[in-house]
């Protein structure tokens, strides 16, 4: 459902675009993804060595690069990471941090509720909410067929 | 041997990722929903545990860990408690990662200002 205007404006995008490198694009998210990930499995060999068990290590390792992430966005660091590795950079949980902590900076101008509050979850909440939705329909169909628990 | 392996599975699924960003016309934003959508999906069907004990961080820090931790909560959770684990199983197994990066958020909100 879009205007005359707005596909206009998407055309005009779309010829002022140069055409993406598909390849190079690719290999630059797998570098740069892998190399986040190489980050995270220091991490999870550190909490397996506490003697968490794999589960609850995965958890802190998540946790632990989300804080990373939030702290390179603050400084201004993520964005460039971004810009380097595309999906390399958001589809690991530190770009998830990134969506999360880059918005509630930018609209901190807009005030901590409406701006900090809301705007943090322009993109994780769409994340969250289709998340959450398809991940309870999973269940409810494990659960049906007498596979959960 | 294990570092190999997280930066291989984790690169594939950034590659994998890149291309479906790159092959339609869709935004960052979408790419993310649809992979943590999957990744609950390959969960129900098995198949997102082996990944992880494959490919250790290199399965557990991309966002499809996201919707295999919420199916795994739930899974859990209705074992333990009955049905009503559909519905708290998934945020109790998620709980520290969001409250990480919401409170993180907060406070980065509160110290660092936005650059150019």
């Amino acid at each position: 459902m879009e205007g005359a205007e707005a596909r206009a404006t998407r055309e005009l995008i779309r010829r002022a675009t140069p055409q993406r490198p598909v390849v190079f694009n690719g290999l630059r998210a797998f570098l740069v993804g892998g190399v986040i990930c190489g980050v995270g499995q220091i991490f999870l060999r550190l909490y397996r060595g506490q003697g968490l068990p794999l589960r609850e290590a995965a958890t802190a390792t998540s946790g632990t690069m989300i804080l990373i992430g939030a702290l390179l966005t603050g400084l201004g660091v993520y964005d460039r990471i971004g810009r380097q590795g595309g999906m390399g950079a958001f589809l690991p949980i530190t770009g998830f941090a990134n969506a999360i902590v880059s918005p509630a900076m930018e609209f901190k101008r807009e005030g901590f509720i409406l701006g900090v509050g809301a705007r943090m979850f322009t993109v994780a909440g769409p994340v969250i909410v289709y998340a959450t939705a398809v991940s309870v329909a999973v269940g409810a169909i494990l659960w049906l067929l007498g596979r959960a628990g | 041997m294990d570092f190999a392996l997280a930066f291989l599975v984790g690169g594939a699924l950034c590659l994998a990722a890149q291309l479906v960003l790159d092959l339609t016309r869709v935004t960052p934003a979408h790419v993310m929903v649809l992979f943590v959508s999957l990744g609950a999906v390959a969960s129900g069907a098995g198949l997102y545990e082996p990944l992880v004990k494959l490919g250790g961080a290199g399965a557990i820090v991309p966002l499809p860990a996201f919707g295999h931790a919420l199916v795994d909560g739930i899974v859990r959770e209705v074992g333990r408690t009955g049905p009503l684990g559909l519905l708290t199983g998934g945020f109790d197994a998620v709980a520290l990662g969001l409250t990480v990066a919401v409170v993180s958020a907060l406070l980065a909100a509160a110290i660092f200002n936005p650059r150019g």
